[in-house]
């Protein structure tokens, strides 16, 4: 039920037709768009990607809803010249629902907006993902590295990171 | 002039090692009585039964270099740990243990006991004044609240004591009590109908007056790291502790004189110092008792219950003391 | 009970909790700006065991990887090799044979056990009140015991297998289990009444630290901190995973938002653990414990897998990102603590140092899982 509402929530963000559900899901080039994933094999129901601009529209979507906030990370995908931002959401009730959010930017300038004004829980999230990729939350009030030392000038997670 | 002299040379000294031996070996007591509670050996390799515990300890804490902290306030630092020691021992001057065992009896001994006791709340804010820690100033402050408002109902129901038997001294109290202990002051008579409660209450405040669990807010070593002595090594540290165990003593002895009928037997049989003895360790053994089955309690149930509870209870019983006795 | 206070920010200083203070149970720091005894803003600062789990996630196989999941979480570390174990099998399709699962529904819950029963122990001594401790450490002496037994290891328990498990138990531990059972519900009731029951842990408790479920949605708070502020949410019930939906128990949850729910509901928790050991006990099935067919060096297939388990602590969930290689791509730990931490710098503005460092305890934190 909350399945289908989120998903048609989730897809009135885009405006152009609604991409094909099971693509193959991750490590690889993939349009923006919701598919739902076999829950089976991926555990979870819904993977929407969205474009940077697009993602507090996307978020403030899974807020209303009622959804609490997972996690937040990155992946480095080096070979596409792109780091994707990913942002899980689940649900208290027995309505069992994982919402995945993911944005991808370019590698060189990786700018995202921040969610921490939606979810205060995001901040340390947001500030671990800054912390291990770089990944820079426009308009988080205290990007400083939490995790890493306080002076790390260094960002482990990347792909060519050399310790 | 000089064998009174001579005389109270010799009972200070004797003071001064009661107290000693008693604090050391208190430790081991509570240190056995906590791992009895708990359900493991405690000490017990240095010596039979690790009697020989204190000893070691002792020499440890003597033979460590003592450290003072960086910008401490080096006169207030060290003189901390001795203030909280010598008014301790200085008490037990006047205790009578029997009819015929008291350095220096005084008409107002009770009096002079209190004085000292007071002193024991500076000890604890010069040591966290003088620490330069943040965590030794909130205890140091927390505990000085806690003291100030302690001694207030402690003292209204030592008043009542008084008022009933007429006597700040020490002895002629206990001498007021003897024959059976339903002439105890624990038990109540025409004149104070109340005193189980004042017992109580006494007992209270005299847990609270030794910074001890549940009211050992002026440690809280889960809060506040170590409290006003979270700065102090070696026998710095030593001496609070075991200033905090002569309070302890002393505490017990007063309850004992004031309330249990000091060295008097239960049946009127061989009074003696023994009984005091057997007194004073029993309530002891339920200080250690309560201090390891009780919480910490808050800052605020502390002084609620202090000035909430006791001082009310305490007066209202001082009144009623005072009007049956001008009854009866 | 506390009058509602003025704060003065003008008049404050700033006192560090940590890294080393017996009250955070490790090396954690807050930095607390405070007014006297109340705290105006406090700031968390973590990272100072973290060891970058993830980026071993990266560069070792999966099964290179596993023990590293029990080092994230020292009292619990059952909870979180399950959910690697689970997220591979889901990932690669591997069936594992019931028994082995019931093996591990198990041990899970005897672990669960046991990280409560400590953090029951520590949360009381945080309160000044010590001999629970040794109570339930002794306890939980014979929970290790049990375990030891069967996985080889006291703490950092490396048990599980993808596909099944690296041994099976023998009748020494089923007999052991069966008596540990009983015993435990009576030094359940005997908790009960020395610390449940007492005056002044009521008073520390009740009321003190308000956690709304509007905060844990917030944040993301789970487990026993979600369920104590009136949240019915246990992943073993809401995404069922493993045997869980085979066994009949109960969610404990708590309405009243305060630290007492929090530890009500971990108190009645371990009642409910036991009772799924029982169950499990009465239904373990014959048969293997190891699947047999199972790919020797697994690979998994190009994807991003997810799996969320409850550990004692809350929901552990474990994000793989796969390139099809014997390696994880990305590999993310989401930490109950973590979250559950997190709501703490919020919560705890205008409380008294003592309460808040309470509440900081009925979080139930292990900092080594919270910072990875």
């Amino acid at each position: 039920m909350i399945l289908e509402t989120t998903q048609q929530a989730l897809q009135a963000i885009f405006a152009g037709p609604v991409p094909a559900a099971d693509e193959g899901v991750a490590g690889g080039q993939r349009g923006n768009g919701v598919i739902t994933p076999d829950y089976k094999t991926h555990g979870y129901h819904l993977d929407a990607q969205v474009s940077a601009d697009q993602l507090l529209a996307a978020v403030n979507i899974v807020d209303e809803a009622g959804f609490f906030i997972e996690s937040i990370t990155g992946v480095d995908w080096i070979k596409e010249n792109q780091l994707e931002v990913i942002y899980d959401f689940s649900r208290y009730d027995f309505d069992a629902c994982r919402v995945v959010i993911r944005t991808r930017v370019p590698r060189d300038n990786p700018v995202v907006p921040t969610i921490s004004t939606i979810y205060a829980g995001a901040n340390w999230h947001e500030r671990e993902t800054h912390d291990f990729f770089g990944i820079k939350f426009a308009g988080h009030p205290h990007l400083v590295p939490l995790l890493l030392p306080e002076d790390a000038d260094f960002h482990p997670l990347l792909k060519d990171f050399k310790a | 002039m000089s064998l009174t002299l001579l005389n109270v040379i010799v009972a200070v000294v004797i003071a001064i090692a009661f107290a000693a031996v008693n604090a050391a070996y208190l430790v081991w007591a509570e240190r056995r009585g906590a791992a009895r509670i708990q359900r493991r050996p405690g000490p017990n390799i240095n010596g039979p039964f690790g009697l020989l515990q204190p000893p070691a300890d002792g020499i440890k804490l003597m033979t460590k270099q003592l450290m003072i902290p960086g910008g401490a306030d080096k006169i207030l630092f060290m003189v901390a740990p001795v203030l909280a020691m010598v008014p301790a021992i200085m008490s037990f001057v006047t205790i009578p243990f029997s009819e015929g065992i008291v350095a220096r009896n005084m008409d107002i001994g009770v009096l002079m006991i209190f004085a000292f006791a007071s002193m024991g709340a500076m000890a604890i804010l010069f040591a966290g004044w003088g620490s330069r820690n943040k965590y030794a100033v909130m205890a140091s402050v927390r505990a000085v609240s806690q003291s100030v408002s302690y001694e207030i109902p402690m003292l209204i129901t030592a008043i009542t004591v008084i008022m009933v038997n007429g006597s700040m001294d020490l002895k002629a109290i206990s001498l007021n009590q003897a024959g059976g202990f339903w002439h105890w002051n624990i038990f109540p008579s025409l004149q104070s109908p109340l005193m189980p409660i004042s017992f109580i209450i006494f007992f209270i405040c005299s847990l609270a007056e030794t910074n001890r669990a549940p009211f050992d807010l002026g440690e809280a070593e889960s809060e506040l790291v170590a409290g006003f002595h979270t700065e102090y090594g070696s026998m710095g540290f030593g001496l609070f502790f075991m200033g905090e165990y002569a309070n302890i003593v002393i505490g017990a002895c007063l309850t004992t004189i004031l309330f249990l009928g000091g060295w008097g037997c239960p049946f009127g049989l061989f009074p003696g110092v023994w009984w005091f003895l057997l007194k004073i360790y029993l309530l002891i053994a339920t200080f250690i008792w309560i201090r390891w089955t009780f919480p910490r309690t808050t800052i605020y149930g502390l002084l609620n219950l202090s000035w909430k509870i006791l001082i009310p209870i305490s007066l209202f019983n001082l009144l009623l003391t005072a009007g049956l006795l001008k009854v009866f | 009970m506390s009058a509602p206070i003025q704060l003065r920010p003008d008049e404050t200083f700033i006192l560090n909790v940590g890294p080393q203070h017996p009250a955070t149970h490790g090396v954690l720091r807050v930095k607390m700006q405070m007014d006297g005894e109340y705290i105006v803003k406090a700031e968390t600062v973590l990272g100072y065991v973290h060891r970058m789990h993830e980026k071993m996630g990266e560069n070792r196989t999966y099964a290179q990887y596993l023990p590293n999941l029990s080092r994230l979480d020292y009292l619990g570390a059952l909870g979180y090799t399950h959910g690697h174990v689970l997220a591979i099998e889901r990932a690669a399709g591997i069936e594992v044979p019931e028994r082995a699962e019931y093996i591990r529904a198990i041990t899970v819950e005897l672990n669960r056990v046991a990280s409560h029963l400590f953090w029951f122990g520590a949360f009381v001594m945080d309160l000044g009140g010590f001999s629970p401790l040794m109570y339930a450490i002794q306890d939980r002496e014979h929970i290790l015991d049990m375990l030891e037994a069967v996985t080889g290891a006291r703490l950092t328990y490396c048990y599980y297998r993808f596909g099944g498990l690296y041994n099976d138990v023998d009748d020494d531990f089923i007999e052991a289990a069966k008596r540990f059972i009983p015993r435990m519900r009576k030094s359940l009731k005997k908790y009960d009444a020395l610390v449940t029951g007492n005056i002044i842990f009521r008073k520390r408790l009740e009321g003190i630290a308000p956690v709304s479920a509007e905060m844990c949605r917030k944040y993301g708070a789970t487990g026993p901190v979600a369920r104590g502020s009136g949240i019915n949410f246990d992943v073993r019930k809401n995404e069922p995973y493993s045997v869980y939906p085979e066994f009949d128990f109960d969610v404990p949850v708590y309405h009243e938002c305060d630290s007492m729910a929090r530890y009500k509901v971990r108190m009645d928790e371990m009642e409910q653990s036991l009772r799924i050991i029982e169950q499990g006990l009465e239904k373990l099935p014959d048969g293997p414990v190891m699947a047999e067919k199972k790919p020797k060096n697994i690979k998994l297939p190009v994807g991003d897998f997810y799996q969320a388990v409850e550990t004692a602590r809350g929901s552990f969930g474990i994000r793989i990102v796969s390139d099809g290689d014997k390696n994880a791509y990305r590999l993310k730990l989401r930490s109950p603590t973590y979250s559950n931490m997190h709501l703490f710098d919020e919560a705890c503005e205008g409380m008294l140092i003592m309460d808040a460092l309470a509440f900081m305890g009925s979080l139930d934190l292990v900092i080594p899982e919270m910072d990875r």
